[in-house]
């Protein structure tokens, strides 16, 4: 009698291990099923772009140029005042730091390389992700509770080629533009306070940048903020698509996209500097 | 007193016109659910077929499974001859511009105006100018009384209008056949009415076939001229309105007098059941 509840509670351990383990198993299938997704979406969205004129089905470039305004013009508040910001602060560590060992005039070289193969790129990801990978997941997540997906299905309309593709196509071309955007301001208010802290004229300032960053530097930022860009669209697209449960279901799938992207934005940027960089 | 009484509509005589739309041993799954099991059913070229049934009878799969958003498990689907899952997406795309659907909440696009939304399958679809198609979308406009509310969003529109937009979208491209998903629900006996009269005016003006599929007895009974009965995946009967009434089958009677199947147990019988199921 005594052995029943020992055997019990082994069962029940057994129970719990298998349960934790299943749903381990689940969930991995699922990250698994959604790479593929993302990876299926994107293929087809390249097929769209390129191919979508000879079968009939253009992306209609007046739905990009909306998206581009969305994606860029739009942004340019956000992005200029926290790049701003971010300059000022990275030249007051950077400055604080080089002080210990008597080269705060050697700040322009870190802070050249750091913003435009680094900061300028990784902020306006974060920054993209928040505002229109949000908003490109909310957007979708409402489509489909309004059967508005439905609709363009019905229609003849392929979803990928009139929601997606445009999207896409935005991005990849507003997210390395406006990280190069980010790059000038983030320099430039970088270098106000590098004149004002360090007396160094402001064209000293620019000549050394100059020395310092190779069009190479710029051009490695500039491959992240593209590889961001197709990221936080699939990552937006994928979570719009899987929304179920109404208004609370779309507030928890955007939240996921924005959470997700960045995640995705930051593990991409050091596989990417790890790769390129050593 | 029911419109039906007040309005009486001469339905026409449809012996002998060809199918449009053929469904042969349809068999639909959610997940390792059975949905729909082996549904037939044939909709004729003119014709209203209403599609009715309570809540979770499978009206809305059958649907779905119709406009090509649900694979089905086996069975066919001929939709003006064409196998709706045997033929290239191409193919299924061109099938697609000669149906119309008008959905239950509209589905009508939030970021675009009315006309914006009534103009996007002429702007997809067709090389037209866009005077010819603005033409066209307003002359919709009109034939379901939405003149006038072109510059319209969505956000702006009653129930009554979204439904309204909501066909004139649907017959932009003058499809062959329409589909309309609960076209009255949600909406005042009034307005209900007047979506009722649209669907008739659209079928004798534009010659379409009409598939509705709706819970709204009164409505069903006003506009269709056969009804195909559905219940827990089955079709129970497919008939014409009187001979949907005169049924005797215990389920369609349940439906038309709005009762549930307790209701015809005995108390005693319904009881055991209920002591049943707790224990």
């Amino acid at each position: 009698m005594a052995e029943a509840p020992i055997q019990g509670g082994a069962n029940g351990l057994s129970t719990k291990i298998t349960a934790v383990l299943t749903r381990l198993g689940e969930k991995a299938v699922a990250a698994v099923a959604e790479i593929g997704l993302g990876a299926v979406l994107f293929g087809q969205s390249v097929f769209w772009i390129f191919m979508g004129r000879r079968q009939a089905q253009p992306v209609r470039i007046g739905a990009t140029f909306a998206r581009c305004m969305e994606v860029g013009i739009e942004a340019l508040p956000i992005v200029t005042m926290m790049s701003i910001t971010i300059g000022i602060m990275l030249a007051i560590q950077g400055i604080y730091a080089l002080r210990v060992f008597g080269a705060e005039d050697q700040v322009t070289i870190g802070l050249g390389l750091s913003v435009v193969r680094e900061f300028g790129p990784l902020i306006t990801g974060i920054l993209i992700s928040g505002r229109t990978g949000s908003s490109l997941a909310a957007r979708i997540g409402t489509m489909r509770i309004s059967q508005e997906i439905d609709a363009l299905t019905v229609m003849g309309i392929n979803p990928v080629r009139f929601i997606v593709a445009p999207a896409l196509i935005a991005m990849f071309v507003m997210v390395p533009l406006l990280a190069f955007w980010a790059d000038m301001v983030m320099l430039a208010g970088a270098g106000w306070y590098v004149t004002v802290d360090l007396g160094m004229t402001f064209s000293a300032y620019v000549q050394r940048l100059t020395e310092t960053v190779t069009l190479h530097d710029v051009m490695h930022g500039l491959s992240k903020a593209g590889l961001f860009s197709v990221l936080i669209t699939l990552v937006g697209v994928i979570n719009g698509a899987s929304v179920s449960g109404g208004a609370e279901g779309v507030g928890k799938m955007t939240t996921r996209s924005v959470v997700l992207s960045i995640s995705a934005i930051i593990v991409t940027d050091m596989v990417f500097a790890y790769v390129t960089t050593r | 007193m029911s419109h039906a009484e007040a309005a009486p509509y001469q339905r026409p005589d449809l012996t002998g016109a060809p199918n449009v739309i053929e469904i042969h041993d349809l068999v639909t799954h959610y997940g390792t659910r059975k949905i729909l099991h082996n549904v037939s059913v044939e909709v004729r070229e003119g014709e209203i077929m209403v599609i009715m049934g309570g809540s979770g009878s499978g009206k809305s799969t059958l649907l779905n499974t119709l406009l090509g958003l649900l694979r089905p498990t086996s069975g066919a689907v001929r939709i003006l001859g064409q196998d709706l899952w045997g033929i290239s997406d191409v193919e299924r795309t061109h099938l697609r511009q000669k149906i119309g659907v008008a959905f239950q909440g509209g589905a009508l696009f939030s970021s675009l105006n009315v006309l914006e939304n009534i103009l996007l399958p002429l702007r997809e679809h067709t090389k037209l100018d866009l005077n010819t198609m603005r033409i066209m979308a307003r002359l919709k406009m009109q034939v379901v009384n939405l003149a006038g509310f072109e510059n319209l969003m969505p956000a702006e529109l009653s129930g009554g209008m979204i439904k309204r937009a909501a066909f004139a979208r649907a017959i932009v491209m003058d499809p062959r056949v329409l589909f309309c998903d609960e076209p009255s629900a949600g909406l005042d006996p009034i307005v209900a009415s007047a979506i009722d009269d649209l669907i008739l005016s659209l079928r004798d003006a534009m010659g379409m076939s009409i598939v509705v599929v709706t819970h709204e007895l009164e409505s069903a009974f006003r506009i269709a001229d056969r009804i195909c009965v559905l219940d827990r995946g089955h079709i129970l009967m497919v008939g014409t309105v009187d001979e949907v009434r005169a049924s005797q089958n215990e389920r369609i009677q349940n439906l038309l007098n709005r009762r549930t199947e307790e209701e015809n147990l005995d108390p005693d019988e319904y009881l055991k059941r209920l002591t049943a199921a707790a224990s």
